[in-house]
Order: structure tokens, then C-alpha cells, then sequence
């Protein structure tokens, strides 16, 4: 027998686990070599509690509708609207079809919106109201016979958590959450109708609340049909980072303590707090972002490799990381923060936080938030995790980037690479989606110059027309039942873990800094990072 | 910006393409692939048109390869497109004499480097598509049968010559088709007996649906005939009754199961543009393809009593 050389082994051999699902009947019809079939959600309905809110608008909606337009909602999907509205199923009809028309990514077609149309239903009523919840069991029973929905219901939570316990307890109430209590017709099929339950961030406002919140939500739903939505999550640009790190040969093996400096990861908005001066005061810039979106990104490029793709697999390694986060030993010099100040943002003249509609004057909400995290496992011991984001600071931006460490030893005169910075490899979630490597190149001339150069990759380049919204992505995950995509109740509480004693200690020593409006943060940010002899990347 | 280079080499044009590329910015377009067009003075306007379309998604170099007059003398010519209609590039390459019969020779010099090749033939498709000198730089060789004047002997041909990486877009147009099917068949139903696919007479894609549901689900199915527009119903028999998709108009389907409302739901036949997006999207041979073509080739379509006076029905069992 001959062993193959390193260079000509072939390709590994496909996980097995990915293919395999679960002990479902399975359908004939379903190759997993057949990849021009796309998952298709099976008959359900998905009830919505808020569809007069802005995200249901602007994203669940034109969702659906795009959904349905690449053929991925299975016959008979039924929609039902549930606002305090003196509304008619046509009223609400005609508001989602406006805000199809307005916000959809795939081009308006007059068949596919009817075929929606007719299965949109909508129940007025309180989230206190008994009869009212009778009258949802009712309507979406009655969909269960007139179209075949098989009485699998996806509850979509677009509201406010505070609402959370009544309308949860009154889906209990009313037998919706119940999947053996509504139609017995069901009883003898191969598989028992699903109840599922999607809400969205925040998942409370620390650790107790967040486990309270889980509480109201875990006394009516198994945990494996909650769905908490982290739309970053449903980005192709964070999936990509798994495809990035674990399909690719050449970045596994600089990706840790050997080669890495330090990680930069930015989320940056351009904006100010806009209407939400009721949620975000109190609650501010770490707990809205770092705890979630940015905590979640630094899992995923940090995490080692799961040994399969499945929900499980890859939920153990995020929270594996997690909970090897170390906090700095001194709060006050690895940690930054800051409230915007007036000043002028894109051309334009712009207020400060606290002249805000409905701010305190004395507020100490910060609206910029720096933290410095260690990481205490081999790969990552000693390389210091950076996370920042904040409110209208110089342009919006989300980024990953990785610093590498310079070369041990540079053969050119020291004025040959006065220009050369550290190499870069950035992950670019938005705008932009992409990756850029950031590397020394020699600038053309009689003289030896090194200058940084960079090299693109960008999905507006190479695949972008098809890329799904990220809302898209995760309703699908939802009406498919597949939940890798979802933080679970472990990870929520793990990064509540890691930012409660910051939010402690800025709330009893610190006020935040002011910054102007439009610059790349508070002053204190920067002299953190030159503490470390670093310094950001430029917004 | 368009670029004429009348009886000319590949050097030129790449010395060309360099220019301009540097002209419009010094832009270097992240080009996923080359796709060559084979294709006449008649056909190219329509298949530059869908690629340009197609290329939206998935960026590339196309090539289109006409054929002129060959008992000329030899000589290429050349229009180069950058920066108008789609985000990568455009050349057509038109070839007189006896240059025609070495199309490679034209085409190798002007691939993308490291990036896949597909070769498409809108209109006739070749008898062996891997064998045919474009198809030889290809890995990816997408056919059309339906564009044939006898649909039916085309695919037998092409089930014949098939090596892995062939495609055809009879194939394409079962997609939409295929996963409404499938997505029908994760409910909970009835034993299935027998089905039916009811299409136009000539129409590949209807035979390699039924071809596909016999392999798959082992039952005889029968090929009957419609005035169309494309495929106008599939069924199932079960003993409950029967379960139907039907689509009279092209753009909407109704799926009707026993003992259940019908349901409607969209069910468009497709842009070229849109199905040739699809082949570019997986560039791995469609073994599902292989097998369903196979199947339809030894099983064949056989033509069995007619049950409804006015269609014509063909069986594979």
C-alpha cells in the first residue's frame, strides 16, 4: 500500500452528520446530492404579535414576501396579524402589501403577493384580552382545514419584552402553544405538529433579567423551540466566517496566538438613537450591541472548529469560548465610554445625546462602549479581543479585523518600510460584505519601498444579487426548524456573565465621556488602546 | 466602452482588455468564471443578452464563439465590451474559414486564469457536447434540448454522450417543478400508486420530471400530452384519490389533495437568464441528472392505451 503525499490527498470526505437529519420519515423526492432543490419549509402558519412596528414593516414582512418569490414557503403558508387595530384581514393585507412593495429585494409579482394575500388573516385585540386569543385559536384553526397548515404555528414575539409574559401566558391559556391540544385530526400522522417561538433581542438587560425573561418564555416552550434572533447572525458575511476558517487550508494555521497581534472587532453607526429615546436610555450602547451582535462575532472567530455543523456542535464551541472570556483586571483602563456630544455628522448639524427628545438631562446611558477582553484558552492566551461600537460616530461600519504581528525580522533598510503596517485580515459584515487582506507590497520604482496594499474580496463582486436578507435566512431557519443560526438560553446568560460586573462598575464610577458627533469616539477609547501600544483602525 | 479589432490574434485582444480594464479605473473585476457561448449571428443577441443578465450574479468573462462563413479565408475578428451591461467582460469573437473548425485555439488564450469554465450552447446542441472542442475546455457543458426541432431524439443523444459535468436546461426547468414536488411529498400522504406528467408534446423537461419521479419513487408514471403553455399537471393516484398539481396559465399552480382545500401557489416559467443563473450557480457534475437522463434513456417512453380520447399518453414503468 502506498501513502499518499500531503499534496495529492484528496478532498475529506463530507460529514456525515450534515447530511443525515434527524429520524425523519424521509421523502424520496429529497437527494442530499440534489442541490437545485431548496429547503422549503413545510405547511405552517406564523402568527405575529406587532405587525404595526417598524421591523415588522421594513424587514418581516418583505421577508415573507421574498420568500415566497423564490418558492421557498411551502402551498397554503398562512399569515396572521395580531395589533391592537380596528383592522379587517383586508386593512391588514393592504399595509403588508405596501410595505412589500416598498421594502421587498426580489421584484413585485402580482401571483405570488396572491397567493400570500389569501392567506393572511388578522385578529384585533389587546394582549390582555381573552376573547381576543379565542378568536386567534379559532383563526388559526380555521386555516388548518381551509388551507392545510397542518397545525405547525410559529409565534413571532415583534414586541417589547415587557409584553412577554402575558401574551405568552395567554398562549398557554387559549391551547395555541399546546401542539396535542388542537386538532386531534392530527393525532395519527407520522409527525406531530411543531409550536415555535421566535423573539428578538434584547434578551433582558443582565443576567437575572435575561433568566427571567427565559423563565416566563421556558415555562410554556421546550428550549428547542425558542428561537432568539440575532439577525447578525443571519449575515452571509458571519456565516462566512465559518466557511472562511474551516473550509479554507491557509488560515487555520496563523489563526492564533503564533501569528495574531491582537482582533479588532467594530460595529459603527452614523446614526443617533432616533425614536428609541424610551428603549435605549438606561440600557445604552454595550448592552444593545456588545452583548449580543459583538459577543456573538467574537464566538464565532474565536471558537475552534465544531465537529459538525449541526445546531449543537456549534453552540458547544461558542459557548466553550464564552466562557473562557476574561475581564481586564482594571475595569477603569480596559474598558471606555462615552455619550455623543452636538456637533456635525455627514454634513449635517447634528444634536447631542442628552438634547435628545425624551433624554434626561443627566443621563449616564452611554452611547459608545470600548472593551478590551482576553481569551484563556491555548490558542488565544495573551492576544487581546477589542470590541467597540457606538452612535454617530464617522461612518457606519461592522468589521472584523484580525492584526497580525509584525515580522520578526524585516531584511530592508528601516526607511525601506517606514510605510509597512501590520498585515490584516478584515472580515467586513457591512457595508460592503466582504473580506479584505491587508498586506506590504513593494511600491514600483528604482528604490526598495514597502508600502501596505490591500486585496478584496467582495460578495458585490463575486455572488451579491442572490445574497438573502438576513431576515429571510432566519424566518426560513425558523418555518425549517433548523436552529444553528440561534443563540440559545446558555450563551445569552454566558455574555450577560461577561458584561454585568462592566455595566456594575461603570455604573458606580464612571459618567461617560463626550464625543463629537461624527469623530471615531471619546478620547478615553483611544488612550486605552495606546496604553497597549495599539491603536483603532480608522472608522 | 465597446473595442473593434478586425482580423486580429488573442494577444491583441488581451493587450485590449488590458487597456481598456486600465482606461475604465485599473479595476480588477472579482470574475468567478468564463463562460463560452456557442452560438450564430442569429442566436447571439438573445444568449449575450441572458448572460449579461446571468452575470449579474455570478461575474465572468463571456465568450461568444460565432461561426462565419467558412469557406472564407481565415481571419478572427473581435468586439470587446468592458463596463456597459454586465459587470465583467464581453467578447465576441466571430470566425471565418477555416479558423471555425479551431474555435479552442481561439478561446484557451482568452479564459479567466484559475476561475472554472462553462461552455453553453443555446441553440443546437453538439452530439457529444465533452467531446466537442469548446466542451474540452469546459467542466461545466450546458445543452438545450427543448431549443432542438425533435426534443425527444436530442435527449436520447445527449443521454448517450453524457460524461459528468453535462447539463441541459430541459433539466433547468424541472427545478421549480421538482421542489414543489418534493415539498409536496414532506407532508404525511396516502401510498402512492401511479403518477402523471401532462405537458405539450415536445417538451423535455416533462419527460425528465417523469423520468425522475419513476427513479425516485418507483412508480409507473404516464407522459400525456396538453396544448400547454409548458407543463400543465402532475398527479399522483393514491388511494385516497388524487393528488394534483396543476398550472394551466404558466405563472400560478394549484395543488389539490384529497379531503383538503386547494391551495394555489406561484409556479413561473423561467427567463433563459434566470436559468442559466442557476447552472452557474453549482459547477459539480448534477449526478441526479445522470441518473434521471439514464433512467430515461434505458426505460424509454412508451405509449400506452389512451384513457382521456384527447390526450395521448406514453407510459414509463
Amino acid at each position: 500500500m502506498t501513502m499518499p503525499d500531503a499534496g495529492t490527498r484528496g478532498p475529506a470526505p463530507a460529514n456525515p452528520g450534515v447530511i443525515a437529519t434527524a429520524d425523519e420519515p424521509v421523502n424520496p423526492l429529497r437527494d442530499p446530492r440534489d442541490r437545485r432543490i431548496p429547503r422549503v419549509a413545510g405547511p405552517c402558519v406564523m402568527v405575529m404579535f406587532g405587525v404595526t412596528g417598524d421591523l415588522a414593516r421594513k424587514k418581516l414582512m418583505p421577508a415573507l414576501y421574498d420568500l415566497a418569490n423564490r418558492g421557498l414557503l411551502p402551498p397554503g403558508f398562512s399569515l396572521v396579524g395580531f395589533a391592537r387595530r380596528d383592522w379587517e384581514d383586508e386593512d391588514f393585507a393592504q399595509i403588508t402589501y405596501e410595505a412589500v412593495k416598498e421594502h421587498a429585494r426580489t421584484p413585485f409579482r402580482e401571483t405570488v403577493w396572491q397567493q400570500l394575500a389569501e392567506g393572511m388573516r388578522f385578529v384585533p385585540g389587546e394582549f390582555d384580552d381573552d376573547a381576543a386569543f379565542d378568536k386567534l385559536a379559532e383563526t388559526v384553526q380555521e386555516l388548518d382545514r381551509d388551507r392545510g397548515t397542518g397545525g405547525n404555528y410559529a409565534f413571532y414575539l415583534s414586541i417589547p419584552p415587557r409584553f412577554f409574559p402575558m401574551v405568552v401566558e395567554q398562549l398557554k391559556r387559549s391551547g395555541l402553544s399546546d401542539p396535542s391540544a388542537v386538532g386531534a385530526e392530527w393525532a395519527g400522522t407520522a409527525r406531530p405538529p411543531w409550536r415555535r417561538v421566535v423573539i428578538e433581542k434584547p434578551f433582558g438587560h443582565d443576567l437575572k433579567s435575561a433568566r427571567k425573561l427565559n423563565d416566563i418564555v421556558d415555562a410554556v416552550f421546550p428550549p428547542e423551540s425558542v428561537f432568539r434572533i440575532d439577525h447578525y447572525l443571519g449575515k452571509e458575511t458571519v456565516q462566512n466566517i465559518l466557511a472562511l476558517r474551516f473550509a479554507n487550508e491557509m488560515y487555520e494555521p496563523i489563526w492564533n496566538r503564533g501569528y495574531v497581534d491582537h482582533v479588532q472587532i467594530t460595529m459603527s453607526e452614523d446614526i443617533g438613537i432616533g425614536g428609541r429615546a424610551g428603549y435605549y436610555d438606561g440600557i445604552g450602547a454595550a448592552r444593545d450591541v456588545i452583548q449580543n451582535h459583538l459577543l456573538q462575532l467574537l464566538a464565532l472567530t474565536a471558537m475552534e472548529e465544531p465537529v459538525s455543523f449541526a445546531a449543537d456542535s456549534l453552540r458547544q464551541e461558542k459557548e466553550k469560548v464564552l466562557s473562557a472570556v476574561r475581564l481586564p483586571v482594571d475595569l477603569a483602563a480596559g474598558t471606555a465610554r462615552g455619550q455623543y456630544a452636538a456637533g456635525w455628522q455627514g454634513g449635517r448639524q447634528v444634536l447631542g445625546y442628552l438634547e435628545e427628545d425624551g433624554i434626561p438631562p443627566d443621563s449616564r446611558t452611554e452611547t459608545y462602549a470600548a472593551v478590551r477582553l482576553m481569551l484563556d484558552t491555548r490558542r488565544w492566551a495573551g492576544v487581546p479581543f477589542y470590541l467597540r461600537t457606538g452612535k454617530r460616530l464617522t461612518r457606519r461600519m461592522t468589521e472584523i479585523a484580525l492584526m497580525f504581528q509584525r515580522a520578526p525580522h524585516l531584511p530592508f533598510a528601516a526607511t525601506d518600510t517606514k510605510e509597512l503596517g501590520q498585515n490584516a485580515l478584515v472580515i467586513r459584515v457591512q457595508p460592503d460584505e466582504g473580506v479584505t487582506v491587508r498586506f506590504g507590497s513593494k511600491v514600483p520604482g528604482g528604490a526598495m519601498e514597502v508600502r501596505d496594499v490591500n486585496m478584496d474580496f467582495a460578495y458585490g463582486q463575486s455572488f451579491t444579487e442572490s445574497s438573502p436578507e438576513a431576515y429571510e435566512r432566519l424566518i426560513l431557519d425558523v418555518l425549517i426548524g433548523d436552529p444553528p443560526l440561534f443563540p440559545r438560553q446558555e450563551e445569552v446568560e454566558l455574555s450577560w456573565r461577561i458584561l454585568d460586573p462592566i455595566e456594575q462598575f461603570w455604573a458606580e464610577n464612571t459618567k461617560p465621556e463626550q464625543y463629537v458627533s461624527g469623530s471615531p469616539g471619546p478620547a478615553s477609547a483611544d488612550a486605552m488602546m495606546a496604553r497597549d501600544g495599539r491603536a483603532w483602525r480608522r472608522l | 466602452m465597446t473595442i473593434d479589432l478586425t482580423d486580429t490574434t488573442t494577444g491583441a485582444i488581451s493587450n485590449a482588455l488590458t487597456e481598456a480594464r486600465r482606461r475604465l479605473g485599473g479595476m480588477t473585476m472579482g470574475m468567478v468564471l468564463t463562460l463560452i457561448i456557442v452560438t450564430d449571428e442569429e442566436g447571439q443577441y438573445d444568449a449575450i443578452r441572458a448572460a449579461n443578465e446571468a452575470a449579474r450574479e455570478h461575474p465572468c468573462r463571456i465568450l461568444a464563439m460565432i461561426t462565419r462563413r467558412p469557406k472564407a479565408d481565415s481571419r478572427l475578428d473581435a468586439e470587446i465590451r468592458v463596463g456597459e451591461a454586465s459587470p465583467g467582460e464581453t467578447i465576441v469573437l466571430r470566425m471565418y474559414g477555416p479558423l471555425g473548425q479551431h474555435a479552442d485555439s481561439v478561446a484557451a488564450p482568452l479564459l479567466v486564469p484559475d476561475v472554472p469554465v462553462v461552455t453553453w450552447w443555446p441553440d443546437r446542441a453538439p452530439e457529444v457536447p465533452a467531446a466537442h472542442p469548446l466542451g474540452v475546455l469546459a467542466q461545466r457543458r450546458v445543452t438545450d434540448s427543448a431549443a432542438a426541432d425533435m426534443p425527444q431524439a436530442v435527449l436520447a443523444d445527449l443521454a448517450r454522450a453524457y460524461r459528468p459535468g453535462d447539463t441541459d436546461f430541459g433539466w433547468t426547468r424541472a427545478t421549480a417543478w421538482r421542489s414543489l414536488l418534493a415539498a409536496t411529498l414532506d407532508q404525511p400522504h396516502p401510498k402512492l400508486e401511479a403518477g402523471e406528467v401532462q405537458a405539450e408534446q415536445e417538451n423535455p423537461t416533462a419527460d425528465l420530471i417523469a423520468s425522475w419521479l419513476n427513479l425516485k419513487l418507483d412508480i409507473p408514471m404516464r407522459r400525456t400530452v396538453s396544448g400547454g403553455p409548458g407543463i400543465t399537471r402532475v398527479s399522483f393516484d393514491t388511494s385516497d384519490g388524487d393528488i394534483t398539481i396543476s398550472r394551466l396559465d404558466g405563472r400560478t399552480a394549484t395543488l389539490s389533495w384529497p379531503g383538503r382545500p386547494d391551495r394555489m401557489v406561484a409556479l413561473h416559467r423561467r427567463e433563459t437568464a434566470e436559468l442559466l443563473a442557476e447552472e452557474l450557480r453549482r459547477l459539480d457534475p448534477d449526478e441526479v441528472y445522470a441518473e434521471t437522463l439514464r433512467r430515461l434513456d434505458t426505460r424509454g417512453i412508451e405509449t400506452a392505451p389512451v384513457v382521456d380520447p384527447e390526450a395521448d399518453e406514453r407510459v414509463i414503468s
